[in-house]
């Protein structure tokens, strides 16, 4: 559905610095991205402030034009048919709304309909179907700007939808919102892809949007892919670390063991850190020979140092 | 009253910030005091008095129009649209619990504008129409000074109308409509479109009575020798006291209001 | 309910606002009987083409002069996203109805300086009239967009645009032989505001070229006004071309 090879995209930034003279300098937002999304998949694409997600995404949908490369959606080139390419997505904005600010949620609908040309039935039913999945019928009649952030969402993302889409774009959808409207805007993701097969590309700042619904994601980083693949990889990638939490029956002094260090203690309590990669199994069993073990458990690692520690790699690695 | 001076200057150095809008504003200035210009000389030329001014003075109103057209603020606009802004949102509360004045703090700032528009914005038309058109400028250094301080007070008395206009939105609840309103009335009676001597005469005897002619007539009667400057300032010093107080007044009330109401 | 009451009183306001230099006319008028030879139904009869021109040009293409703004905020991209021209959404992003006040004030001194003229109405002077009303028209919307193009240029530039069309529209209120010749042909050859209202009057009210240009000009409206569209939708896209391929 989605074929992206060896694109880039450079900016030419002219800066005027002291003086008249001005500076002319090459930013290279995004170089030698290149994936492929099957039809019906839903990937995650994450990355750092300023990776160069948001200008993926724009060329993408045709907002933007790529520099160099070859990029397909659906089979179109959406920088040459910027028209045709729009009637085959959605793109949900998590920072702007894609509705009419001054009219009501049905009114902004209707008008989609007619741009879309989406025939009276089809309209009907994705109208109905949106309003009982998004919860969205006390809505119908407020103006888009008396919404709330999480209401105004759910507008959207039925809006983006109203034309039955072969490919979704959701740009930061979830940033803002309250834990409960996050919950149903995953939950009505999923039956989507279930239902009608929508290709999904999300991105997001929110790692636990990817753990729910993305069984792939794809984190660039200074204009480049450096990782493509499913979360478990991640995780290896990442060489993360658990954390296994100790109570001993006394205060003693920091356990010894190998592969494995202790981070903190408090009295009998300590935590310990070893890698993800590694089974606890062997490490429980040492601890247990060695020392008075009262109680045990393991915490998982928060994705977000997974992340962070990819990026720090990857920046490594770039140099 | 270091305050003020600091306000004053804090906008003057705002308003010359916006280089790009000066430049097309001096354009449009310069454009549209030509089209006038020849429009009066056709008019003088079937009368060659008319409203007591020759034809070259008359196209010198034209331009001196032009300078003070966004000086005085005479279609509206200046400090309001900030104010307005304030008030929709609310952050006026916070300005009526400072302990500054809340007339002289804007007064201060809208003085900062102007001193740019003048200077920034209004010279340059004025220029250009001398360099193409035959003005009627004066040599003398008194009339010049005392032209200054008409448009001085002009500025005062325009801004305390604005004012007025502006505090209607603690009651109102979109002061637009008032605005253009104001707006409308203040270029027609402030000589903006004809001077109010041509007017017909019950209009234009009114008008000149009326604190809108300070904004423009006044001055520029002044700087053409037609009116002692003594006379003009007296004038429009009476009504920016009038003015001035009314603004007190009301911004004491509305500020009762606010407190009652918790904004 | 609160939506109309406020829609009439802003489209009052319009019809006021822009009645005042009508005012400003008949105040000159009450001192003279001919300004640069025309009557007052002659200068009525300018004054009002220009106006209902400018209105209809206002309410059509007026909203594309806010894409500076759209380009800073970044809404411009979601129209990018719609099967839609941009030139078309920009335009028709927001009917405003209020526009209307210019129109109808403007539509009605039109009719009054009709009645009034002193013209012998024949066939071609009967229908020069809606065709200049047309093309006048156009002739604005083609400015709107063209400045609004510029935009893609210098953001802030907007009120450039104001100067041509709102000075426009201010300029030939008035009849051509009031200006200075070099300031006609420039407003003829130049940048075509002439032909808004100004060439095809002197067919209409049977006066003389106050420039001397062959009277094949007074038809010329459409043509010009034609050109000067398709230069807009050109501007246009080179500007969207422009700002696909840098991002602003």
């Amino acid at each position: 559905m989605i074929e992206v090879d060896n694109v880039a995209k450079t900016f030419v930034v002219r800066q005027r610095s002291k003086g008249m003279r001005r500076s002319r300098r090459e930013v290279h937002a995004v170089g030698g991205l290149t994936f492929s999304v099957a039809a019906g998949e839903m990937v995650g694409y994450i990355g750092p402030n300023g990776a160069g997600k948001s200008t993926t995404i724009k060329m993408l949908t045709g907002i933007l034009v790529p520099s160099s490369g070859r990029l397909t959606v659906a089979g179109v080139d959406p920088a040459r048919e910027r028209v045709g390419m729009a009637r085959r997505i959605g793109v949900v904005f998590g920072q702007r709304t894609t509705l009419w600010w001054d009219l009501p949620l049905r009114d902004s609908f209707g008008l989609l309909r007619r741009i879309y040309r989406v025939p009276a039935a089809r309209y009907r039913e994705n109208l109905d179907r949106f309003v009982e999945l998004l919860e969205l019928a006390p809505l119908l009649d407020v103006p888009v700007r008396q919404l709330s952030l999480g209401q105004r969402m759910r507008g959207d993302i039925a809006a983006a939808l109203m034309h039955d889409p072969d490919v979704l774009y959701l740009d930061e959808p979830t940033i803002g919102l309250d834990i409960v409207s996050k919950v149903k805007v995953r939950e009505f993701l999923r039956e989507l892809r279930a239902d009608k097969g929508t290709t999904i590309l999300l991105t997001t700042h929110d790692l636990t949007d990817i753990e729910q619904l993305c069984s792939r994601v794809m984190v660039i980083d200074h204009g480049r892919l450096v990782y493509d693949g499913g979360l478990p990889g991640l995780h290896e990638l990442g060489e993360s670390e658990r954390t296994m939490i100790v109570d001993l029956d006394r205060v003693m002094p920091p356990i010894e063991v190998d592969s494995a260090r202790v981070v903190r203690t408090d009295g009998p309590r300590q935590w310990l850190a070893f890698p993800t990669s590694a089974s606890a199994a062997p490490l429980v069993s040492q601890i247990a020979a060695r020392y008075p073990l009262a109680d045990l458990s393991i915490a998982e690692p928060a994705i977000e140092d997974v992340i962070a520690r990819l990026y720090v790699q990857g920046s490594a690695v770039a140099r | 009253m270091a305050v003020y001076a600091a306000v004053y200057w804090r906008s003057f150095r705002r308003y010359s910030t916006y280089r790009a809008a000066t430049y097309a504003g001096i354009f449009t200035n310069t454009i549209f005091g030509f089209i006038m210009a020849y429009t009066y000389i056709a008019l003088w030329h079937a009368r060659p008095h008319l409203g007591g001014y020759n034809q070259t003075q008359a196209v010198t109103y034209v331009f001196l129009g032009q300078a003070l057209l966004l000086t005085c603020a005479i279609f509206g606009g200046g400090f309001s649209e900030e104010f307005a802004e304030r008030l929709r949102k609310g952050d006026i509360a916070i300005d009526l619990y400072r302990p500054v004045n809340l007339q002289g703090w804007w007064l201060a700032s809208d003085l900062g504008r102007a001193g740019f528009h003048f200077l920034g914005r209004g010279i340059a038309p004025l220029l250009i129409g001398a360099l193409v058109f035959q003005l009627q400028l004066t040599t003398d250094p008194l009339v010049w000074l005392g032209f200054i301080a008409s448009v001085f007070l002009g500025v005062v008395v325009s801004f305390g109308l604005r004012y007025l206009v502006a505090l209607s939105g603690f009651w109102l609840m979109d002061s637009r409509g008032v605005e253009q309103l104001a707006g409308l009335v203040a270029m027609f009676m402030s000589g903006m479109v004809l001077p109010l001597t041509v007017f017909p005469t019950w209009l234009g005897d009114v008008a000149r009575v009326l604190p809108w002619s300070a904004m423009l007539q006044v001055p520029v009667d002044v700087l053409l020798g037609k009116r002692s400057a003594l006379s003009a300032l007296r004038f429009e010093a009476i009504w920016a006291v009038i003015v001035l107080v009314l603004g007190q007044a009301l911004t004491a009330v509305a500020t009762r209001r606010v407190v009652v109401q918790g904004g | 309910m609160a939506y109309r009451t406020s829609f009439v009183m802003m489209t009052t306001a319009q019809f006021v606002v822009t009645g005042l230099d009508f005012a400003t006319i008949g105040i000159m008028f009450t001192h003279t009987n001919s300004l640069g030879g025309y009557t007052l139904p002659e200068v009525a009869f300018l004054y009002s083409a220009s106006g209902v021109s400018l209105g209809l040009a206002d309410l059509l293409c007026g909203n594309v002069e806010r894409l500076g703004q759209r380009v800073r905020d970044g809404s411009l991209d979601v129209m990018l996203i719609r099967p839609v021209p941009t030139l078309v959404q920009m335009a028709a992003d927001q009917f405003a109805l209020r526009r209307l006040g210019r129109i109808t004030q403007a539509g009605g001194v039109l009719v009054w300086s009709m009645t009034r003229l002193h013209v012998h109405w024949t066939v071609d002077r009967i229908v020069l009239v809606p065709v200049m009303l047309i093309a006048g028209t156009a002739i604005f919307c083609a400015i709107f967009v063209l400045g609004a193009a510029f935009q893609f240029v210098s953001g802030d530039a907007s009120e450039v645009m104001n100067a041509f069309t709102y000075g426009g529209n201010f300029l030939t209120q008035y009849p051509p032989t009031i200006f200075a010749r070099d300031l006609v042909r420039t407003m003829t050859l130049i940048i075509p505001l002439g032909f808004v209202n100004w060439m095809p009057a002197l067919h209409i009210l049977g006066k003389a070229d106050p420039v001397g240009l062959p009277s094949v000009f007074q038809f010329l409206s459409p043509i010009v006004a034609a050109v000067l569209a398709a230069a807009g939708a050109l501007a246009w896209r080179v500007g969207i071309r422009s700002y696909r391929s840098t991002g602003s």
